[in-house]
């Protein structure tokens, strides 16, 4: 069965190089016809058939080497043509892939005729017993060299990507301790010095016998107290929020839905804790999200999930606003996309004219103590 | 009135008995972790409890569980909850548990001390009294059905009343007389639907519909 299933495989292959042999020749058309536009359209067709085309190979030789060879081009955005045809010019694998149409064909005739013509010569079937399996298992083998990346270049990228999510983390943990700076100094810190100064004030009021004077000094610094303990207040918020230490990630987004002026439904499963960071990431990028939703949206409702399940914890923001939200506006969202990205985590936005907007927040991790924290209901 | 203190803050503490034993209550136990003031809760002699939310051991809400816990074993034991920040989730949760007898503040209102100890006063007499900054961000929301029918004043009147203020202390706020502040309170139960009852439970009744508990 094996053996007619590889030969299956050469008949494929062998139509397939043909297919494979145009699409080429329409690269090459396409690309020299880009600066007439014609090139554009033609290319817009190109790219996904070589892709389909590639990715029935890679099954093919996954199934063959029997090992799982995953899709390994970058994820395209979810829409806008120029930002797509950015990502897909940008993905190296697209230019493999136009080196593997010009070679493979070649590899494929070759290797999908032997195998064809050894079964069919009847004769020769005990040579094709023996030779099909290592001969398919060579074209899988070459196949996967130019269609999928090695564990050298995987590695290399992954540092890469590790090199630049580290160094905005460390940008965006530097502008956080200076916010907090400049938070403390203008805040608290100069009420605390306004109320020393009220009180010494007053003291020197006291010597004099003014009474009265010294009362309202008092009053005055009083109101101060008030005023820097607020101050405080928001700051810890912006740091850790309490109630994020109190009842995690479900119960803290659950307190954020209700502060919004308009009602936010929450829906929250998940059957233990994130990590601490994950959990205060996400939860600051929910923030941020509800936090566009009032200002910008008009949304007459709102909604929140937490979902965990196969390793990933996902928190999807929806509105019923007017939609044409843009992550890449403000600088929250960007904060936002940063933080998680330091947990190989994503934001992905789907913001169609007219609504409705909905945001995925999504991280990989585990969760701890395995304990439910349901928090669910009309906010 | 003999009350139960629950304050981890030694000087905070220090400062709340003080406070309270100037102004006529007896401090019967005043603790500073959540298992001595599961006990102390326990004693048939206490009338009120004063509680931080946040207490050893785990410095989370323990304050806030063992309000909620007591007012299941004793319903309507009044217990004020002091914090250093609010969340309208917990004031939800003290809302909750049971008709009345509740008060959630900010710990620094402490400072205006006549409004506080009346606050606490309010509360064990069966009132409700929750904190400014609670009754703002619910101010902010949009309206609903039937609130929506509730003119402007009307609202204003109910966010006092929300914050545990008598007539006369909305009167006074509002500068109009007494007269007008218990039309408009009358107003807004016939708009809410609100049964004839105890006058303390129908405030009760409109603050807790006004939250959409």
């Amino acid at each position: 069965m094996l053996r007619l299933r590889l030969t299956g495989y050469a008949v494929a292959q062998l139509f397939l190089s043909i297919v494979m042999i145009v699409l080429f020749v329409l690269w090459v058309v396409g690309g020299a016809l880009v600066v007439v536009w014609v090139g554009l359209v033609i290319l817009a067709g190109v790219v996904p058939t070589t892709r389909w085309i590639a990715n029935l190979h890679r099954t093919m030789a996954a199934d063959t080497l029997e090992v799982t060879l995953p899709s390994p081009y970058r994820p395209l955005p979810p829409e806008g043509f120029f930002a797509q045809a950015r990502t897909v010019l940008a993905d190296p694998m697209t230019w493999r892939d136009l080196l593997w149409l010009l070679v493979a064909p070649f590899v494929g005739i070759t290797v999908s005729l032997v195998v064809i013509i050894l079964l069919l010569g009847v004769v020769t079937g005990f040579i094709w017993w023996f030779v099909t399996p290592p001969l398919m298992q060579a074209r899988a083998r070459f196949d996967r060299m130019l269609l999928c990346y090695s564990r050298t270049e995987k590695l290399e990228q992954r540092v890469q990507e590790l090199t630049e999510t580290r160094a905005d983390l460390v940008d965006h943990s530097a502008a956080e301790l200076r916010r907090l700076e400049r938070d403390l100094h203008d805040g608290a810190q100069a009420r605390l010095v306004a109320l020393s100064m009220s009180l010494g004030m007053a003291e020197a009021a006291f010597d004099t016998e003014d009474p009265e004077q010294a009362r309202q000094l008092v009053r005055d610094a009083r109101a101060t107290t008030s005023a820097a303990i607020g101050d405080l207040r928001s700051v810890v918020r912006g740091i850790h929020p309490p109630v994020l230490a109190d009842r995690g990630l479900a119960g803290a987004v659950a307190a954020l839905a209700l502060d919004m002026a308009i009602p936010v439904t929450v829906d929250a499963r998940l059957p233990g804790r994130p990590p601490a960071p994950v959990e205060s990431a996400v939860y600051f990028g929910v923030a941020e999200c509800l936090a566009n939703l009032g200002k910008h949206s008009g949304a007459r409702n709102g909604w929140i999930t937490l979902r965990w399940h196969d390793g990933l914890l996902q928190a999807v923001v929806g509105d019923d606003g007017r939609g044409g939200a843009d992550p890449g506006a403000g600088t929250g969202m960007l904060g936002v996309m940063r933080r998680l990205a330091a947990f190989d985590g994503t934001l992905s936005v789907s913001s169609p004219a007219g609504g409705p907007t909905i945001i995925t927040l999504e991280v990989p991790c585990d969760l701890s103590s395995p304990k439910t924290t349901p928090s669910s209901g009309p906010a | 009135m003999r009350l139960v203190l629950a304050e981890d803050h030694a000087l905070l503490r220090a400062g709340l008995i003080q406070l309270l034993e100037g102004n006529g209550f007896t401090i019967l136990h005043a603790v500073d972790n959540a298992p001595a003031l599961e006990q102390a809760l326990l004693d048939p002699e206490a009338e009120a409890a004063v509680l931080d939310v946040r207490l050893p051991p785990t410095q989370t809400d323990e304050g806030l569980r063992a309000a909620i816990a007591v007012r299941a074993a004793r319903p309507g034991f009044p217990v004020m909850v002091l914090s250093q920040y609010v969340e309208q989730l917990y004031a939800r949760e003290l809302l909750a548990s049971g008709v009345g007898a509740v008060g959630y503040l900010l710990k620094d209102r402490v400072s205006d001390v006549a409004e506080f100890v009346d606050g606490v006063r309010r509360v064990a007499a069966g009132g409700t009294v929750l904190d400014p900054e609670v009754v703002a961000t619910v101010m902010a929301r949009q309206r609903e059905e039937p609130l929506e029918r509730l003119t402007p004043r009307e609202q204003e009147v109910l966010g006092l009343m929300a914050g545990g203020r008598s007539n006369a202390a909305i009167a006074a706020q509002l500068h109009v007389t007494e007269k007008a502040v218990a039309k408009h309170i009358n107003s807004i139960f016939t708009k809410l639907d609100l049964p004839i009852d105890e006058d303390d439970h129908r405030r009760v009744r409109a603050v807790l519909a006004w939250l959409r508990v």
